[in-house]
């Protein structure tokens, strides 16, 4: 809660004193979504995106006023993501499995791909088609939108989110085929021993 | 016996569920902490005078 700043203005400055920063607190949501995706965890998404704030607030200066403020934030987390990362040598690997298991508590039965299966799946994707996906695919960025705030080419973008699709569709559709095939080893097995003796006695 | 899905279906599931993970992520409650923090950040600005 601030108090009112007695060296400022009047009433009538109002909308001059107005902190544009004020706007970030609406994208914490969206913030914390990103850092998600490229932390894989949800403790250390918090602190990237607490890390984040402190970052944009000292330098909001770099801001353009009238351009996006979600993706300035984006890249601001991104930059202290992969900077953290460097700092660290070596790609922190503790996904979350909590954050899976909470996702979905009921298996489907309606053949719809659970969320938490989905989760699995993802982790298992490099980071750069994480955020890629993330931010073509979830948060409906354009192609040039998601290759700017990751400060790549629009080609390079575009092949990130169709390796990683791909990549998604091979593991989900591997895991949907291991539990297939799992299902015809067992009912060939049923179908060989009832027609075995049938078929090679004699 | 379920018959293996077409890939079309999968694709699908797989933009929905890429779109949900993100959307229920948004949707959570802001952890106070950072809530906290852009009022200290506020604070601590209005306090130097350089807001």
């Amino acid at each position: 809660m601030a108090l009112p700043d007695p060296r400022q203005g009047s009433a009538n400055h109002a909308s001059a004193q107005a902190d544009p920063r004020d706007a970030i607190v609406a994208h914490l949501g969206p913030m914390r979504a990103f850092a998600l995706s490229l932390t894989r965890n949800n403790a250390a998404a918090d602190d990237l995106v607490q890390d984040t704030l402190v970052k944009a607030w000292k330098s909001f200066a770099s801001f353009q006023p009238g351009t996006n403020l979600q993706a300035w934030l984006f890249t601001i987390e991104r930059n202290t993501f992969y900077s953290d990362r460097r700092k660290a040598k070596r790609e922190i690997a503790d996904v979350d499995g909590a954050f899976a298991a909470t996702l979905s508590e009921k298996p489907a039965h309606d053949g719809k791909l659970a969320l938490s299966d989905f989760f699995v799946a993802f982790v298992q994707l490099p980071v750069e088609q994480r955020e890629a996906l993330t931010l073509v695919g979830a948060t409906g960025y354009s192609y040039e939108e998601a290759a700017k705030t990751c400060a790549v080419a629009v080609g390079t973008i575009k092949s990130r989110v169709n390796r990683g699709r791909l990549r998604l569709i091979e593991l989900l559709q591997l895991s949907a085929d291991d539990a297939l095939e799992l299902t015809d080893r067992v009912t060939m097995s049923v179908v060989n021993a009832s027609n075995a003796p049938h078929r090679f006695i004699g | 016996m379920e018959k293996k899905r077409p890939k079309s279906h999968l694709e699908e599931q797989i933009e929905e569920n890429l779109r949900k993970a993100y959307k229920d992520k948004v949707a959570e409650v802001i952890p106070d902490r950072l809530l906290e923090l852009l009022k200290q950040l506020k604070k601590q600005d209005s306090a130097n005078g350089t807001a």
